[in-house]
């Protein structure tokens, strides 16, 4: 059974349309992740299934029920923002327990609930404090808190993190991974950093204009992008792109001729034609390498930018940019001629009209 | 040896020397402490007129301070001046004006936070078209409905009654204080109601448990409007109530303007202070807080 099933959602303020035909299915115990650029209408979706948007048409089901004319209460969801939206007047505790008053519940089970959630969240020492006392990690936990003592079977988090400093993003990061595996809840997560989405999903839906572009595992969203726009949404620093031409197994651009012998076409009798290929940094190999590559050739070196764990070296190949990321370690200065090697089973072809994957 | 000390260091350093008399300060401050006594020498020549006999102010130096101090002005523009016929002072007016004020204060604020926070938070079908008829109302003079509402008061029987006088006073602050609290409520994080709807709170609930206690500051500015604006109102007063229920600003009228041989200037001085010192009491005392207030509603529009 699904925990979460969306079906022909669409949402539309006047003439604008946020949201088309959208179809979702999710898993019990999924952690999903809507990734995508500002406007895209993820946080949108997350709204629509929490119940604070109406939906212009189509429904959406929790746990099997049709919730779609459901209060937010009654939809069995918790919900953590980006702003915290702690209530500033109440306690910690004020704030954990707000949801269970209103819903009448005796007070024991509050308590146990409360001294639940506080114990997985190690903010036992905070429930005197008001929220303003709190640094923003903390509050972050407590929005978490205010979610988990409603023991609901979905979370719905809205970009949770990007309030917060880039060290305690990480460490928090780790924290929501260690509580989807502790708690086993279906969790959806809106977010616009791929890091959180990479490390974090078991399935990525990258959306467009209101659309869902791909829907996948992070290592079939870095790997096999769908399209050309999925693919330079996905990696830092962004995959590199050629045009140029395929034709009987070589992509041809410039003077350059790449074999694509291991490349695993999705229709390789239509194969044939203009295409753009995607080359991800990190997949220009450098060093002694080279040398297991079907496709090599010489660059020199334009700028570096040293890293620690890795250098970035950008460079002109085939009259067009190209990033590579090197190893930390490796000593290279401008100017200098370095030889790499690319394999082109692990590239990416695109049609050049559609965009799509080849 | 490392010498550290400042004395190693050449040309300027540490916190920039700045001169107490400089010309700009001189300047600045000689400004506004020329228009401070301008603003304050009429205020000063009220208490002191008011606190002077009749045979001292004859004498025609109004700036001088009181050779002999008396409150009988006082004690008269109080209890016995007298207005017409009846000789009563301004304290019957003072008791009608708070009798006015208190429900007017509370029973417009009441309506217009709640409408704030309805057009602010519950968008409704055509709460655009609402608000603005309701913010148009602020811009009709209100001389054009004094007498619709005449008529009105008469038909529902509350004609020169002091509930007539409250309903109009709350109706015609509910432009202003509407605005007010909408943008306020506007100002207020989306988010914290989106919360507090998940946590299943009903629009009672967000209301009095999360947006009230967060909104103080802009409750003390709508106070201070009302207060103000109702206790110094005379249009109305003088419009829909009876001599027996005029307020304060009209029996001041009546006692500055009713003539009967000598000009008593220290009484109406005084009288004029009196009723002016209720909205006065009322800004020092949350003045901050109404600065507070207007600047965080004026934040978001």
């Amino acid at each position: 059974m699904y925990s979460v099933e969306i079906k022909n959602l669409d949402l539309h303020f006047g003439s604008v349309k946020v949201l088309q035909n959208l179809d979702l299915d999710i898993p019990k115990g999924e952690f999903l992740v809507l990734l995508g650029s500002s406007g895209c209408g993820k946080s949108t979706l997350l709204n629509c299934i929490a119940g604070l948007l109406d939906v212009s048409a189509g429904q959406i089901h929790i746990n099997g029920n049709n919730v779609t004319w459901s209060e937010p209460s009654e939809r069995g969801i918790g919900m953590v923002f980006q702003s915290y939206a702690l209530y500033p007047q109440m306690t910690v505790e004020g704030n954990l327990t707000f949801g269970l008053k209103n819903a009448k519940m005796p007070k024991e089970e509050i308590a146990k609930r409360v001294a639940r959630a506080a114990e997985v969240l190690q903010i036992e020492p905070l429930l005197k404090r008001k929220p303003a006392a709190l640094s923003g990690g903390q509050r972050q936990r407590v929005a978490i808190g205010r979610a988990l003592v409603r023991d609901v079977d979905v979370f719905l988090f809205d970009e949770p993190l990007s309030n917060l400093d880039a060290k305690l993003r990480a460490d928090l990061r780790v924290e929501i991974k260690r509580l989807h595996q502790q708690l086993q809840n279906t969790m959806i997560y809106v977010t616009h950093d791929q890091i959180e989405a990479m490390t974090l999903a078991d399935r990525i839906a990258i959306m467009r204009g209101g659309q869902i572009m791909q829907l996948a595992s992070p290592d079939e969203i870095y790997n096999r992008p769908v399209n050309k726009y999925v693919a330079g949404f996905i990696g830092s620093p962004a995959m590199n792109f050629y045009e140029g031409q395929v034709y009987q197994g070589n992509f041809t651009t410039g003077d350059l001729v790449l074999p694509l012998a291991g490349y695993e076409y999705a229709d390789p009798a239509n194969a044939d034609g203009p295409a753009t290929i995607g080359i991800r940094p990190e997949h220009i190999v450098t060093g002694e390498l080279v040398g297991n590559t079907a496709f090599q050739t010489e660059i020199t070196v334009e700028l570096v930018e040293p890293m620690g764990s890795d250098t970035l070296v950008y460079s002109t190949l085939a009259g067009a940019p190209v990033k590579i990321r090197m190893d930390g370690q490796a000593k290279v200065n401008l100017g200098d001629k370095i030889s790499v090697g690319i394999d082109p089973a692990r590239a990416s072809l695109f049609d050049k009209e559609t965009e799509l994957r080849l | 040896m490392v010498d550290i000390s400042t004395s190693a260091l050449t040309g300027p350093h540490g916190p920039k020397p700045r001169k107490a008399f400089s010309r700009r300060n001189i300047f600045l401050y000689g400004f506004l402490i020329i228009v401070a006594i301008y603003y304050a020498i009429p205020l000063y020549v009220m208490v002191v007129t008011s606190l002077k006999g009749m045979a001292e102010i004859r004498l025609g130096n109004i700036f001088s301070p009181p050779v002999e101090i008396t409150f009988q002005p006082w004690v008269k523009a109080w209890g016995e001046a007298c207005t017409g016929l009846t000789c009563e002072g301004l304290s019957t007016g003072f008791w009608n004006s708070v009798r006015i004020t208190i429900p007017s204060v509370i029973l417009s604020i009441a309506i217009a936070s709640v409408n704030g926070y309805a057009l602010a938070n519950w968008r409704f079908k055509g709460s655009n078209v609402f608000f603005t008829i309701l913010i148009f109302g602020a811009f009709v003079p209100y001389q054009v409905m004094l007498y619709p509402i005449v008529i009105m008061l008469r038909e529902i029987g509350l004609y020169g009654s002091l509930t007539g006088l409250v309903i109009v006073h709350t109706i015609f602050g509910m432009p202003i204080l509407t605005l007010l609290f909408r943008n306020y409520f506007s100002s207020l994080p989306e988010e914290l109601f989106k919360a507090a709807r998940v946590d299943g709170a009903g629009f009672w609930g967000i209301y009095f448990r999360i947006m009230l206690p967060m909104s103080v500051p802009i409750f003390a500015v709508g106070v201070i409007l009302q207060v103000t604006g109702i206790w110094n109102d005379f249009l109305f007063g003088v419009v829909y109530t009876g001599p027996e229920t005029y307020p304060m600003t009209v029996s001041l009228n009546n006692i500055v303007n009713s003539t009967q041989g000598v000009k008593e200037y220290n009484v109406n001085m005084a009288a004029t202070i009196l009723t002016g010192l209720v909205p006065l009491t009322i800004y020092f005392v949350s003045g901050r807080l109404f600065v507070r207030g207007i600047a965080a509603g004026a934040v978001k529009g």
